[in-house]
């Protein structure tokens, strides 16, 4: 066998490797697609996505989304309030301020809170903040809005952290001694220099942590409380619709309107994830630093 | 490394299309999503000591049991109501001759914080609390505190059990908080004075107070007896008396090892003697 033969073999190989796990992700697509589509059938597009009521069990059955795709945008945009500038902060302590020894610690913890199971998080959240917020503000329930977006921001800030920490890493020292050169301190250094040149990287953190928030099952359905109603506080329960789909996937009857509406529940989860990525991609490519500051 | 992909998209493809239908000679068990998690681990546990037996799964409904077993389509009918009169005359009608084997019992405890000073509700009550009516407790003899009401996910035969047997099939308001299981229930009232939840007898333990209904301690001795109102029988049917291997799963059912499966799954078994065998380890 020449080594030609054997380049040709080895590249075939790991196209296959490569196309196989395409052809799975393609594959899980198509069965969600084929699940979900039949619910169109029995309620229209905008009915199942601006419908208020959701009563998948009931006879008739009303199969509205509109609450869940709200508790899901609520939970994850607090979350992204709390997350996004604790992320970022700690991205800029850790790699532009901190000295080594420092940095190498918070580094390490940030890390591990990445590797924290969400259901620790959830019992946690369950079990101390949940009771905590009860207690405090006096609340009806502890099992809220707030709670959730707190334990998802705690879950999204490892995410953001480490990739804008990425980011401003690959910020050039030229950069850096430039601005020092100028006269600048190290603070309107950090601020006129190294953020907008890192502005793409952490835009990307802050959507794939986004993402991260919204997709997150385990979490809300443990600790938002799981109200399909729309919320009027920040205190009200929500059931996001990860958690609605984890709750009632496991009985609904197979083949039942309530299994699709399940499965297009997940179609919609699916579309907004896809939509995220693609902005995070969209931003990546036009904020590219060019010249010698590339990512 | 193709072999084994192409094969796990085929299996992944066939568990697609064919959810749980076996091929060959088999058992059919059809009905009430109330029995399912009855049927189930009796059933996981039955072929484990039966290898070799084929037995297909499904639930639908009890109407839609018992109406395959009128139809010969199944061989077990679960349900969660008695046979109706009419149903029993089409059967009597095309020669089947349904026999209803009482295989568990379903009671559903209403539960409170230990702190709240509410002791018995009537079923209308809870009925009116479930469906947003009620959001006081002082209307209940309770504080001036809002009622947070704690429900199951609308798939569970808990929540089934509880808006036949309770709410006559009405609503549940949509600000019911939603917990996946009956032990994520007793976590949430433990720790909530405010809210009032439901859970199946089995789970219930010290960290929350059960009200009595209309009066009645739920036990299983009030279940059994049907004092209890909120309890119903869980059924399963067959054409005739059963024969071969229906006979010898029902009869495994029933044995204690399978009534100890039944309390597992958080409903009453029918002897008292697996009473001590406490249930409701599991958590959500």
């Amino acid at each position: 066998m020449t080594r030609q033969q054997k380049e040709i073999i080895i590249k075939g190989l790991f196209a296959i490797v490569a196309f196989v796990s395409v052809m799975i992700l393609t594959l899980i697509v198509v069965f969600l697609f084929r699940e979900g589509i039949p619910i169109f059938r029995e309620v229209g597009l905008s009915d199942f996505l601006f419908g208020r009521e959701w009563y998948p069990t009931y006879d008739p059955p009303s199969y509205g989304i509109w609450p869940l795709i709200i508790g899901s945008f609520i939970v994850t945009i607090f979350a992204c309030l709390i997350a996004v500038p604790l992320g970022i902060l700690s991205a800029v302590y850790i790699s532009e301020i901190a000295p080594p020894a420092v940095r190498e610690i918070m580094k390490s913890i940030i890390e591990l809170l990445a590797g924290l199971p969400s259901v620790v998080l959830g019992f946690f959240g369950m079990v101390i903040v949940a009771p905590w917020l009860q207690e405090t503000f006096d609340l009806p329930t502890g099992l809220n809005i707030v709670n959730a977006s707190v334990i998802l921001a705690l879950m999204a800030v490892p995410t953001i952290s480490s990739i804008s920490e990425d980011a401003i890493y690959a910020v050039p020292q030229e950069f850096k001694e430039a601005s020092y050169a100028l006269g600048a301190t190290k603070f309107e250094t950090i601020v006129r220099v190294i953020m907008p040149a890192a502005f793409s990287g952490i835009s990307t953190a802050v959507i794939l942590g986004m993402a991260r928030a919204i997709g997150e099952t385990m979490v809300v359905l443990m600790v938002a409380g799981g109200a399909a109603s729309i919320p009027e506080s920040i205190f009200d329960s929500v059931r996001p619709m990860p958690a609605s789909i984890a709750a009632e996937m496991g009985e609904a009857p197979f083949g039942s309107g309530h299994y699709h509406a399940l499965f297009a529940t997940g179609i919609v989860l699916f579309f907004l994830t896809l939509v995220f990525n693609l902005i995070a991609d969209y931003i990546s490519h036009k904020f590219k630093e060019v010249g010698s500051a590339t990512l | 490394m193709k072999k084994t992909g192409i094969t796990f998209v085929i299996v992944l493809t066939l568990l697609a299309g064919t959810g749980f239908a076996f091929a060959g000679q088999n058992v059919v068990i059809k009905g009430s999503t109330t029995v399912l998690p009855v049927a189930q681990v009796t059933l996981e546990a039955y072929m484990k000591s039966h290898p070799g037996v084929n037995f297909s799964l499904s639930g639908g409904g009890s109407g839609e049991g018992i109406k395959a077993l009128i139809d010969k389509s199944t061989n077990i009918a679960t349900s969660s109501r008695e046979i109706k009169k009419n149903e029993i005359e089409l059967a009597k009608s095309k020669g089947v001759n349904p026999v209803a084997h009482t295989v568990a019992i379903d009671a559903i405890v209403p539960i409170v914080h230990p702190k709240n000073k509410v002791k018995d509700m009537t079923i209308d009550q809870l009925s009116q609390i479930y469906q947003g009516k009620i959001t006081n407790w002082k209307e209940v003899g309770g504080d001036n505190l809002t009622i947070v009401v704690v429900s199951r996910d609308s798939s569970s035969g808990t929540f089934e059990s509880w808006g036949h047997l309770v709410l006559n099939n009405a609503k549940v308001t949509p600000k019911a908080q939603l917990q996946a299981s009956n032990g994520a229930v007793v976590q949430t009232v433990a720790k909530n004075r405010y809210a009032i939840g439901y859970i199946g007898l089995g789970y219930l333990n010290k960290s929350v107070k059960a009200l009595t209904v209309n009066g009645v301690t739920a036990s299983i001795e009030t279940a059994i007896k049907k004092e209890y109102p909120i309890a119903r029988p869980l059924y399963m049917y067959t054409n005739g008396q059963p024969t071969g291997e229906v006979d010898r799963y029902i009869k495994f059912v029933l044995s204690s090892a399978g009534q100890k499966l039944v309390a597992r799954e958080g409903f009453v078994p029918l002897t008292l003697e697996t009473k001590k065998k406490a249930p409701g380890k599991k958590k959500g």
